[in-house]
């Protein structure tokens, strides 16, 4: 299956770690598709993305569609836990 | 003892709107007048893997070239992250691979062992753009590996730039090989159905394998999809298919 299917959304106050270093996030892309790396047919892939600061400005992950849903769940339950801060 | 020298390099080649585009060619170095070979990346990009496919068709015989679809987005850049960049703008738009695969193609002429005589292979989102490019090119055989959309509408809200060309099957110029898997999705079997139906409601030149225990990507030896079996047979027909089409002086 190559879904193409992609959520994107845009990203401020926010930053990443790449090869060169911190940089600001501007873009996010959620996609489950083939990975480039990861041992599966399909992963749940996220980027982050800064396209001003070019291609290499980017954190990627692939991850099993296990993982992908405990991240879910570990987000859930921070972002809760973030409004009683 | 067969020579078998092949050359293999990056080069610069003018696309859509005359721009530079980066492109890697395969040839071989035995002389003589021969076919080409467009190669279209799949969505992950231009990448080893292509590459590696370029150079087979080399050594198979036929002057072969890849470009780069993702150059303007991301050039230079890492495959990952080119293929990266270009998904969150919306991915190729159709006009722009058109245009780039003409002058892959012009290149490809223009070389003094062109037999003139040309066939596009695209895997994935190439594989639509192989239907694509037997629609608007003068190309002599084309091969469609596991393309989506070429028949069925991508759902609503869908990001990337693509459109079904089921209702363009009437204008294809060029015998079509077809090969899919049959525990893929995109395009699913159903699809596959339903565009065999329209070549042959409207009298086209195809043919198409389907391959039990095979999805997506099959072709694709560094990745879990890859099928031995699928594999196999499927470079054996684009072979034959190719040598048909293509040889000759």
């Amino acid at each position: 299956m190559c879904t193409y299917s992609t959520e994107k959304f845009d990203v401020t106050a926010s930053s990443g770690k790449g090869p060169q270093g911190w940089f600001p996030l501007r873009t996010a892309t959620v996609y489950y598709d083939h990975p480039v790396h990861a041992p599966q047919d399909h992963t749940v892939n996220i980027d982050f993305l800064n396209p001003e600061q070019g291609p290499a400005a980017r954190v990627a992950v692939e991850l099993s569609l296990d993982a992908a849903r405990d991240l879910l769940a570990a987000l859930q339950a921070t972002v809760e836990r973030a409004r009683h801060h | 003892m067969r020579h078998d020298a092949v050359l293999a390099e990056t080069i610069g080649i003018r696309g859509t709107d005359d721009d530079e585009i980066e492109a890697y060619t395969a040839r071989p170095l035995d002389g003589g007048r021969r076919g080409g070979v467009v190669v279209i990346h799949h969505m992950p990009g231009y990448d080893w893997g292509t590459k590696e496919i370029v150079r087979r068709f080399a050594v198979w015989g036929y002057n072969a070239i890849c470009m780069n679809l993702y150059s303007r987005e991301a050039p230079g850049a890492d495959p990952d992250d080119a293929a990266a960049t270009a998904r969150a703008q919306g991915g190729v738009p159709d006009a722009r691979f058109v245009g780039d695969a003409a002058g892959a193609a012009r290149w490809l002429r223009s070389l003094p062992t062109s037999n003139g005589k040309l066939g596009t292979i695209g895997f994935c989102s190439g594989g639509r753009q192989a239907f694509l490019s037997a629609l608007e090119l003068d190309v002599q055989a084309a091969v469609d590996c596991y393309g989506a959309f070429v028949v069925g509408t991508p759902p609503e809200g869908f990001p990337l730039q693509v459109q079904p060309l089921a209702d363009r099957t009437a204008e294809l110029r060029a015998p079509l090989l077809g090969l899919f898997g049959n525990e893929d999705a995109h395009p699913s079997p159903d699809q596959v159905d339903e565009l065999e139906k329209l070549l042959q409601t409207h009298g086209k030149d195809y043919e198409f394998h389907r391959y039990d225990d095979a999805g997506h990507a099959f072709f694709s030896v560094d990745r879990p999809a890859y099928r031995v079996a699928a594999a196999l047979d499927g470079w054996q027909r684009v072979r034959a298919f190719f040598g048909k089409h293509l040889d000759g002086e």
